[in-house]
Order: structure tokens, then C-alpha cells, then sequence
């Protein structure tokens, strides 16, 4: 009985002592809140909630709702077997008569089609001939205007988009689309192209990545050993790129490769080459560019875990007996391992994204994922797509991320 | 070294291994300079003893630390040779020659489980599998750290590091053993500890250790014989008990342990005794005084050796009014700080019971024998 009483007291001071802590820290944490909440706010209103708001146009899917109410309505008794009845081409014929008025039908008429080609010239003939529709019955005009109007499947594109969100960009960015029933199916060869971009930035990312490694661990090791005048030179001429513009820096490498450019005059002078090779516009040229950019990206975390490495590790290893080479293996190199790991990581997700650098110099088969985002965005006006491919390249570079995060925060547990 | 009965460890114990003469490791006139303007080692001569536990001393920048670096081959001497067994290794690299070394913070490899740590050496002497497994076994034993070699080094404290840096030294029965302020990194308890504990490991296997510090207590406690460099040289060779008592110069005689050095001059001899003039004025019958020199010597006074005037003074020689300045208790002991010889300053240790009475301002009567009072020319 007494030790229960006891426990409980005990208890019951925890508790207490716990609210007392929390209560006396509550101003601080308040303080550091607020101090904070500027920058919070900043990126929230001018970042987050845009991109957020960007990202949703993935799904979004408003036009035939907003344009063809009436037909969506009349639409809900079909049963998708034959052409619809009579009620819903009347209803059609009301919508896009409010639709002419409104200006609003050529955006239906691209957004359907997305979903199938040739919806935009069908709406368009039928906003072109609105005035002209006697009585009844209207399906026999219509389908004289072009006989798909008959065809079930294509007003069961138009009832499936009556739904406020569609997967249809989602899918079109990993080469999936659905047929008239709805189901998923990969599309034709011919349109299956952005799984190709995805991979070709995968890959040129990749390339860059390594790349920056090979040259960027030793010149790392390289500093992290000079003495210290030397190395903040070192430090200073990596760091030098990074002070300048990087649409210079592209448009520098523009002047470099170009065909008659010095790369190519110089290899003539020494009589390297025979002929001007074709440097600018190819993939070759976007890596080379974009491993330069990407170089000090690379070498910074390395350099600043090689240089907490004490002196002593390789020396202690040959002591005991391993040949440089060895005891750089085994001792030095597996210590450089979150670095390596950090800034490959930063290169990757950085070179995923590049977008100025593949457009100047690159050829059209060097053009990554964010140059159809421009494309999307500038030229074609579709932002369904771009906020799709977005949210795709976004959703790679954080799967990326976690599975660096993974093996890294794996290997810090080893590496103790 | 993986079975040694607890009989021939107390037989170790009671009658420590009287090396052999015989060189392990010779430095003929080795010089070093990494400037090519001022020497760092100027002029090395050293042996070092098989068996023996030597120690480098000195305060930094004396030269101990580059010595052992060349010896371990981490540094190139600028001229002159580093024997090894007799045979010359100057162009030798660290891997090729078979010695041991503890690095001042370890330098354990945190990548590496503790006893991948100790089996590393072994791996390169193609030592593998079962017998490496084993001998790592036996060196973690050795260290008191049996059963911790699955830990990772930084899952250990301060001093088992330690421990795992010195079996992965010996694990391979290196010819020698080198020690570069292995210590300094520990708090002075387990310091302490470890003296003892490197001692007692280093006369149970009877391996040969050459060992940097800059602690003279700690080289007093653990070596065989101490070499005190100070600016490029070698100072005074000799067991810690001769420098100690019989400092050949002013630098070793202020370096190891407290001492008080006084400035004098030559006024004679009397009695086979050396007599010097104190700066007041003052004689003081002195011994070890053997050079030519009369003036700008010194007397090396130890404050144990300064005892106050009584029943236990009777047959000193030398009478010393003082008055007290400061008296400091240490619990055991009480240290005066006093006034002789007009202004000089000196220090004296008493025994706290006889200290007690003594306070600031007092004139008291201290005395001192011939014998403790140490004449040095240089």
C-alpha cells in the first residue's frame, strides 16, 4: 500500500516535472520561432504555395466540366454502348453556344485533344456550324459533320473527363495512356517518348556524376594535403567558377566547341585532327560543360571530409605494414565515403535538373527533362503536362535522395 | 607471447630482465633540417638497448618527436645513418621496417571493428584466418580488452583506445616499439594507469620501446634509461635516477622535477668539497664541480633536499637563513616559498608536520648537504 502510494507519487512528480519543464522552455521555443517566421513566411507565399499550387495542374482537369455542363449532365443516364440519345448532342449544341460567347471553346477543344487527335478540328467545325443546326434530329447532322461523333468512344472521353481530376498527364509522362473503356495501356511506339527523356537524363546525370568524381577526388586529395597558402589557392580557383554567371560559363563553352571555335582550331594547328570535329551539339559537349559546372559541387564536401582525416590514419597503416597504395585503399579511401557519397548526390540532383546548359550546347537528342518542361510551359501552353513531368522529376530526385539517404546514413553507422 | 604462466610473470615481477647489451637501433650522427636553414636534430648520437624501454624527453619543438619519425620512417634524416639491428635504414620505408608504432591520438581506424583494427598488421605478413583470429585473440587479452573486438573504436573510452592502439603495435611481434606521447590525450588518473600498465606489458614480453614525452614524471616512472633533448640535442643519457640526482647541466637540472637553480661563483675547495659564492655573499659547500670554469656557474638545489634546522640537520654542511614568503599545504607536504641569499627566491619541501608552524614573514634556519648542492658549468 505504501509503495503504491509511493510509485504513484513519483509518477505523479515526473509529470510535473515535465510540464514545468516544458512551460519554462515554451518562451524560448517561441522566440526561435518567431525569429524563424519572416523566412518561413517568405518561402511559403513565394515558393511553396506556387510550386504547390503548379504541381496540382497535374491533375487538374476543368475545361469539360466548365465549358459542357449541360452535356455532362445529359451524359450521366448514357450507358456508353451506342451513340448517345438526342438530349445529348441538344445539350452540346446549348454548351458550346455558350462556349462561342464566352471564347472558351478552343481550350476545350485542345484539352480533348490531348485525349484523342482530331477533337479540337471536331469541336471547332461543330462551334463553326452552330448556327446552322436545323431541329431535329441532330445526331445525323453531326455525324455528317464527321462520323466520329457516333462513335461511343469518343463521347466516352468527354463523360470520363467530366471528372475534376484525370491521371491522363501523369500516365502521358511515363508513356501510359487509357483506351476509350478507361483502361490502362502503354501508348503507341511512336508517342512513348518521355520514359526515353527520363532515361537519357538519368543518364547524362549519371555521366556528369561520375565524371566530376574522377576528376574532382584526387584534385580534393590534392588540396586536402597541400599546406595551407597553397591549398586556399587550390580552394580559390575551384571555388572561382562558381562566382560567375552560369549562363557565361555555358556561353563559354559555347565559344569553346563550336565548329570553328578554339577547341577545333587548336587541334588543326597541332595537326591532331584533319578536320573540324563536331563538338557543339552533341552529347559529348553537354557533359563536358556540365562536369565543369558541376565540379566544385563534387569536390567541397570531399575536401571537407578528407581534411578532417587525421594525418595519422595512413601513416599509422603503413607503419603496420600496408603499401601506400594499400593503406590508401583500405584506410583513407572508405573514410572519404560520406563525402564521395554527399557530393556525387549533390551532382546528380543538381544535374537532373539542368536545363540552360543541354539547350546551348546540346543537340535535340541532349535535351533533358526540363527542357520539355520549358517546352510545355513556353510553346505549347500545356501546364497539365509540364506540372506532370515536374512532379516526375521531382518524385526522382527524392526517391534518389532517400536511397543515398539510406546507404549513406547506413554507412555513417559503420563508419562510426 | 600467448602463454606465459602466472609463475614466470611474478619471476618477471620480482627480477626484471637484465637486457643484454646489445644495439637494436643506432643513430649515427643524424641530422635533420626541414628549412635547410636551422637544424631541428643536430648531430644524433643514440643507441638504444634490445629490451630497453627508452625514453625521448624534452619540451617541444626539442627534436624527440622528429627523431622518432625518422626512425619510424616517416621522416628522412638530412644526413648521418639510423641503424636497425646493424643494418642502415634511412631509404627504408615505414612498411618495410617491422616496427611498431602508437601514435599521440591513436590513429585507430574508425571504419573498422576493434579487432579488424589489431588483425590489420597481420593481413600484410600473410597471416590469415584461424592464426590471425587467434593472435588478435591473445594481443586483446594481453591489453585487458578480451571480448570487445566486435566494438567499433569510438563506442570505447579514452583509455581502451589506448589499450586497442598497443595490441594492434605488437600484435605482429614488431622488433621494436615506438611511442608517440601515447598518453597525453587521458586524464592524469588513468595516465597514471597506463604507465604501469605499458611497463608491466613492455617487461613481460621484454620488447624493445622507444617512447616520446614531454611529461618528465611520466619518463622518471617508466624507463629504463631517458634521453633529454632540448634544442636539437641530447641534453644527458642516463637512467632516471642519475638525472635525477646528478643533472649534468642547467636545462636538465631545471627540466626534471622541481628544482632551485641558483647563479654563483667558484670561490674554492676545501676538504675535497667544491666551495661557491653565493650572490650575497654567502659560501656554500657544493660537489660536482669538476670543470674550469670560476664564474656564471650554478648550484641545483632540490626542495626535498632543503631540510629545516634541527636534530636531522646536524651534520649538513651548510647553513641557509631564510625567511618565508608563502607556505603552500599540499596534504603530505608543505612548500615554502623563501627568501635567501639576499633576494634570491628559492622553494623547499618539509614534511607537513614539521611545515605547519611555519608562516609568512617568519625567519627561519634551513639547511642543506654538501652532497644535495650540485655545482653545474653549463
Amino acid at each position: 500500500m505504501t509503495q503504491t502510494l509511493c510509485l504513484a507519487t513519483s509518477a505523479t512528480r515526473t509529470s510535473r516535472l515535465g510540464a514545468a519543464l516544458r512551460r519554462a522552455e515554451r518562451p524560448n521555443r517561441l522566440r526561435a520561432f518567431a525569429l524563424a517566421l519572416p523566412a518561413l513566411v517568405f518561402l511559403i507565399v513565394t515558393f511553396a504555395a506556387p510550386i504547390g499550387l503548379f504541381l496540382t495542374s497535374a491533375v487538374r482537369n476543368s475545361e469539360v466540366r466548365a465549358v459542357l455542363p449541360q452535356t455532362v449532365a445529359a451524359l450521366d443516364g448514357w450507358d456508353g454502348r451506342a451513340t448517345p440519345g438526342e438530349d445529348v448532342f441538344t445539350a452540346l449544341v446549348a454548351d458550346l453556344s455558350r462556349a462561342k460567347e464566352d471564347n472558351t471553346a478552343a481550350a476545350l477543344g485542345k484539352r480533348l485533344n490531348y485525349e484523342s487527335a482530331g477533337m479540337r478540328s471536331r469541336i471547332m467545325s461543330v462551334v463553326r456550324h452552330l448556327g446552322k443546326f436545323s431541329q431535329e434530329p441532330l445526331a445525323p447532322q453531326f455525324a455528317a459533320l464527321d462520323p466520329v461523333w457516333a462513335s461511343p468512344d469518343l463521347w466516352a472521353i468527354i463523360k470520363r473527363n467530366a471528372s475534376p481530376v484525370t491521371p491522363y498527364y501523369l500516365l502521358t509522362s511515363i508513356d501510359l495512356g487509357q483506351d476509350a473503356a478507361g483502361s490502362v495501356r502503354q501508348v503507341e511506339e511512336s508517342q512513348a517518348v518521355f520514359l526515353d527523356i527520363l532515361g537519357r537524363t538519368l543518364w547524362i546525370a549519371g555521366l556528369v556524376t561520375v565524371a566530376t568524381l574522377a576528376l574532382g577526388f584526387p584534385t580534393a586529395y590534392v588540396i586536402s594535403l597541400a599546406p595551407s597558402r597553397t591549398a586556399s589557392f587550390l580552394l580559390l580557383l575551384v571555388l572561382l567558377p562558381l562566382w560567375t554567371s552560369l549562363l557565361v560559363r555555358t556561353t563559354a563553352w559555347v565559344v569553346l566547341l563550336q565548329t570553328d571555335g578554339v577547341i577545333n582550331q587548336a587541334l588543326l594547328a597541332l595537326g591532331l585532327t584533319t578536320e573540324k570535329l563536331q563538338l557543339i551539339l552533341t552529347r559529348f559537349g553537354t557533359v563536358t560543360a556540365m562536369t565543369h559546372i558541376q565540379l566544385p559541387f563534387t569536390i567541397l564536401p570531399i575536401l571537407s571530409v578528407m581534411k578532417a582525416i587525421p594525418e595519422g590514419q595512413m601513416r599509422a597503416a603503413r607503419s603496420l605494414g600496408a603499401p601506400p597504395l594499400f593503406a590508401f585503399w583500405r584506410v583513407y579511401a572508405p573514410q572519404t565515403l560520406p563525402g564521395v557519397a554527399a557530393g556525387c548526390l549533390m551532382t546528380f540532383i543538381l544535374s537532373l535538373g539542368y536545363y540552360i546548359t543541354p539547350a546551348l550546347v546540346g543537340g535535340p537528342r541532349d535535351q533533358m527533362m526540363s527542357n520539355f518542361i520549358a517546352t510545355y510551359i513556353n510553346r505549347d501552353l500545356n501546364w497539365g503536362m509540364a506540372a506532370a513531368l515536374a512532379c516526375l522529376l521531382l518524385v526522382m530526385t527524392l526517391s534518389i535522395y532517400l536511397v543515398f539517404l539510406r546507404l549513406v546514413g547506413a554507412d555513417r553507422i559503420k563508419l562510426g | 607471447m600467448n602463454t606465459i604462466t602466472l609463475e614466470r610473470w611474478r619471476l618477471d615481477e620480482a627480477s626484471p630482465t637484465i637486457p643484454a647489451v646489445e644495439t637494436m637501433v643506432a643513430f649515427e650522427r643524424v641530422q635533420k633540417t626541414y628549412d635547410g636553414r636551422s637544424l631541428v636534430v643536430e648531430d644524433l648520437n643514440l643507441t638504444v638497448r634490445r629490451g630497453e624501454f627508452l625514453t625521448m624527453l624534452g619540451p617541444s619543438g626539442s627534436g624527440k618527436t622528429t627523431t622518432l619519425m625518422m626512425l619510424g620512417g616517416f621522416e628522412q634524416p638530412t644526413s648521418g645513418h639510423i641503424l636497425l639491428e646493424g643494418k642502415a635504414v634511412e631509404r627504408l620505408p615505414p612498411e618495410r621496417r617491422d616496427i611498431g608504432f602508437v601514435f599521440q591520438n591513436y590513429a585507430l581506424f574508425p571504419h573498422m571493428t576493434v579487432a579488424e583494427n589489431v588483425g590489420f598488421p597481420l593481413r600484410y605478413r600473410g597471416i590469415r584466418g584461424a592464426e590471425a583470429k587467434r593472435r588478435t585473440e591473445d594481443a586483446l587479452q594481453l591489453v585487458k580488452l578480451a571480448g570487445l573486438g566486435e566494438r567499433r573504436p569510438a563506442q570505447l573510452s579514452g583509455g581502451q583506445q589506448q589499450r586497442v592502439a598497443l595490441a594492434r603495435a605488437m600484435v605482429f611481434n614488431p622488433k621494436l616499439i615506438l611511442m608517440d606521447e601515447p598518453l597525453g590525450a587521458l586524464d592524469k588518473q588513468l595516465r597514471e594507469h597506463m604507465q604501469v600498465e605499458i611497463r608491466r606489458i613492455q617487461q613481460r614480453l621484454g620488447i624493445t620501446m622507444v617512447y616520446v614525452t614531454h611529461d618528465q614524471s611520466e619518463a622518471l616512472t617508466m624507463s629504463d634509461r631517458i634521453a633529454v633533448f632540448h634544442e636539437g640535442r641530447i641534453q644527458q643519457l642516463s637512467d632516471p635516477v642519475t638525472l635525477y640526482d646528478q643533472p649534468e647541466n642547467r636545462f636538465v637540472a631545471g627540466f626534471i622535477g622541481d628544482n632551485n637553480t641558483l647563479s654563483c661563483e667558484f670561490a674554492g675547495t676545501e676538504n675535497g668539497l667544491g666551495v661557491v659564492r653565493m650572490a650575497d655573499g654567502t659560501l656554500l659547500f657544493t660537489t660536482g664541480h669538476s670543470g674550469q670554469a670560476r664564474s656564471n656557474l650554478t648550484v641545483s638545489l632540490r626542495p626535498e633536499r632543503l631540510i629545516l634546522e634541527g636534530p636531522g640537520s646536524r651534520s649538513a654542511e651548510n647553513r641557509i637563513p631564510a625567511r618565508v614568503l608563502d607556505r603552500t599545504f599540499l596534504g603530505d607536504r608543505v612548500r615554502l616559498t623563501l627568501e635567501a641569499f639576499g633576494s634570491e627566491r628559492l622553494v623547499a619541501s618539509v614534511p607537513a608536520t614539521e611545515g605547519a608552524a611555519m608562516l609568512p614573514g617568519n625567519r627561519i634556519g634551513m639547511a642543506c648537504f654538501a652532497a644535495d648542492c650540485l655545482t653545474l658549468a653549463r
